[in-house]
């Protein structure tokens, strides 16, 4: 086997993990904080690409100048799907909460059916079929850039975390809610917020990923499957963890292409769960409960 | 008028109709229902689109050519086998006398069941797996190639490409959808390949991919490293448009990229996804004969309903599936009756000598299959599929080894 083309694919690989790891970060955040899983997430991930694709279509709007106003969109729609749908939820058991994502899922692709169509979508753009050239490597332009904007984003949001006083109130939530309550915390606020955050950051990597793969409705649940893979394999609620998670599987199910056949791709990352889940049960970076 | 009378007089109402020619005029002013169940949406939309094309224009052909009435009922199979078995059982609950679809192997299967279980005729306009036509069914024919006949017409014209373009590769790595189409042509290529010593190539490597693949990378990084000389390719549509974008941003430039016998290369939407990228591209496929009658006729109707649009790009999927029901109406006029085993036995004896595709006469064998059709070699140029070979349908020369783009 050609060291170059392997290499080729591993880059491929972490460029694509990089992405899949900015979608499963929402989901680690979410959980995180408001310790609700997002059984939407996928079909949020998707209207997103499908609202790049429209303001691509209409306006001329390149993916990535789409992110700002769709990650803001998407943070006004976050933060009000929480405080008015899911804060009634959160003290009640997981299964109804369970229910209740997986029936907004259910109405989110089917809203997309009804308003799209099941034919797939794209952008066209003439730098997505361009590479660049790093020595004998190939990097896909178009996969290169949504890595990076993957990777700034991630770093944003770590700083915003770890620095700000939202970002420090929002973590103090997370670990004391009563403690948080006590000392004047809006709590509900802080919730609403951070699924904001996440469903900015599921903006976001909605906007890159439909420059690496057309979007039809019945994406969203295959993506919330993607996620909770990632997010098992690197720790739930560790925000690190999702983007290591990202990066194993995508790398992890190039490399099985490779090296086995390209038909075990997906069968591979699913192992790569079952051995976290028998060796590591909290994820590689989670924390033990 | 008592018991006896009434018997008496619905006897005798009831043998003038069946004798009188009337009852014959009566029966052939019955609407032909037609249920077309197309994958309209989904994975091969695009490619269902094409063929409603065909059958959205048949019944105004129809009724000038044979005076015959139809009535289109169409259904979405949604690019999903499991949908097409409810759909064509709803078509069937709502009465209609004759199914003609699906455009695909897997579809056509469990059509086929439905079909032969209520003993309604089924005519598929193109599916390739050899197995549906194996099966002894009573109601189900064919008029398209079996996987083996694709193969075998494709691998001649790719050695007559060889010899017109005086090229001899050697190598090839095998691509291949992983679907019933796809498999049924692996296994026609593995069996017929290394009898065919004329062709100077063997094949290094063979690679299968999911049909609904979102990322090609991996498949083609893996086809790349064999450094074959050419690319023999059985795809659908949206895989190819996937595969010939990740060649490009792989920078992978082989002598050429040739279908034996697959759809997607020479479709419209392989064109608008992929401009100077889609030219050059090879599929050897069943195809229409541009100089025939018929398909001046068809043509015509096609640009009346469609006058964006060329009936190039639509070529095999508009003309089998106008032929299906071509060949629903034709049997229906003889057989002056939509009766299910009544209308089969006039499809079994169906012999139609001006059609639009290649090849001799529509007439089915034993086992429902039409035998003798013809495959054209296309080549997109001036991203227009162009008849190539053989030279005399040919438009234009092959061009191979493909320019860079």
């Amino acid at each position: 086997m050609d060291p170059v083309n392997v290499a080729n694919l591993a880059l491929a690989g972490v460029l694509t993990g990089l992405v899949y790891g900015l979608m499963a970060l929402g989901l680690s955040v979410i959980f995180g904080v408001v310790r609700v899983v997002n059984f939407a997430h996928g079909e949020m991930m998707t209207i997103a690409m499908y609202a790049a694709v429209v303001l691509f279509t209409t306006l001329g709007l390149d993916p990535f100048l789409a992110i700002l106003p769709v990650a803001l969109a998407f943070f006004v729609l976050g933060y009000a799907m929480q405080a008015g749908l899911i804060n009634p939820f959160i003290t009640r058991p997981e299964h109804s909460q369970f229910m209740l994502l997986v029936a907004v899922a259910i109405i989110m692709v089917n809203a997309l059916l009804v308003i799209f169509g099941p034919g797939a979508r794209s952008v066209q753009l003439d730098y997505l079929l361009e590479s660049i050239e790093l020595g004998p490597l190939l990097l896909d332009r178009g996969k290169f850039y949504a890595a990076l904007v993957a990777c700034a984003a991630s770093a944003a949001l770590f700083a915003f975390f770890r620095y700000t006083p939202t970002g420090r109130a929002i973590r103090a939530c997370a670990d004391n809610w009563l403690g948080a309550k006590v000392v004047g915390l809006n709590v509900k606020h802080y919730y609403a917020f951070t699924f904001g955050l996440g469903s900015a950051c599921v903006a976001i990597a909605g906007c890159m990923m439909v420059l690496l793969v057309d979007v039809t409705p019945p994406l969203g649940p295959y993506y919330t499957l993607l996620a909770f893979v990632i997010v098992i394999v690197g720790g739930l609620g560790s925000m690190a963890g999702a983007l290591l998670g990202g990066v194993l599987i995508g790398v992890s199910e190039a490399l099985a292409g490779l090296f086995i056949t390209p038909s075990a791709k997906s069968m591979f990352s699913f192992g790569l769960l079952i051995l976290v889940l028998l060796l590591r049960p909290q994820g590689l970076l989670g924390r033990r409960p | 008028m008592d018991r006896r009378q009434f018997s008496k007089t619905l006897a005798a109402a009831g043998a003038a109709s069946a004798l009188s020619p009337f009852g014959i005029l009566r029966a052939q002013s019955q609407r032909l229902k037609v249920g077309v169940i197309l994958p309209r949406s989904g994975v091969q939309g695009f490619i269902g689109q094409s063929c409603q094309k065909g059958a959205d224009l048949a019944p105004g052909v129809i009724r000038e050519m044979l005076g015959v009435d139809i009535e289109l009922m169409n259904a979405d199979w949604e690019s999903n086998v499991d949908t097409a078995r409810t759909r064509a059982e709803r078509l069937i609950q709502e009465g209609a006398h004759v199914l003609v679809g699906p455009f695909d192997s897997g579809a056509a299967t469990a059509i086929a069941q439905v079909a032969e279980q209520r003993g309604v005729p089924f005519v598929i306009n193109i599916a390739a797996a050899p197995p549906i036509t194996e099966q002894g069914y009573k109601f189900v024919f064919r008029n398209f190639q079996t996987a083996g006949d694709i193969v075998r017409n494709g691998l001649a014209l790719i050695g007559d490409l060889f010899r017109a373009t005086n090229t001899v590769p050697r190598t090839a790595v095998f691509m291949h959808v992983n679907d019933t189409f796809g498999q049924a042509m692996a296994r026609g290529i593995g069996a017929i390949l290394p009898t065919q010593t004329q062709l100077p190539f063997k094949i290094v490597e063979t690679i299968s991919y999911d049909p609904a693949a979102k990322d090609l990378t991996v498949e083609i990084g893996k086809a790349k490293a064999t450094n074959a000389d050419f690319l023999l390719l059985v795809c659908r549509l949206n895989d190819a448009i996937l595969l010939r974008r990740e060649m490009v941003k792989q920078r992978w430039y082989p002598m050429g990229v040739i279908s034996p016998g697959s759809p997607g290369m020479y479709e419209e939407q392989f064109f608008k996804a992929l401009g100077k990228h889609s030219e050059h591209c090879i599929s050897n496929v069943p195809w229409y004969n541009p100089n025939a009658e018929l398909t001046k006729v068809v043509e015509k109707a096609f640009l009346k309903q469609n006058p964006k649009d060329k009936l190039v790009f639509h070529g095999l999927n508009a003309g089998f599936t106008f032929e299906a029901i071509l060949i629903a109406a034709d049997s229906y006029k003889r057989a002056r009756s939509t009766e299910p085993k009544t209308l089969a036995e006039a499809i079994r004896q169906t012999n139609i000598t001006s059609k639009m595709m290649l090849g001799g006469p529509i007439k089915f064998n034993a086992k429902g299959q039409v035998e003798g059709i013809g495959s054209a070699c296309l080549q997109n140029l001036n991203l227009v599929p162009t008849v190539v070979l053989p030279q005399a349908a040919a438009t234009a020369k092959p061009v191979f080894p493909m320019p860079r783009a």
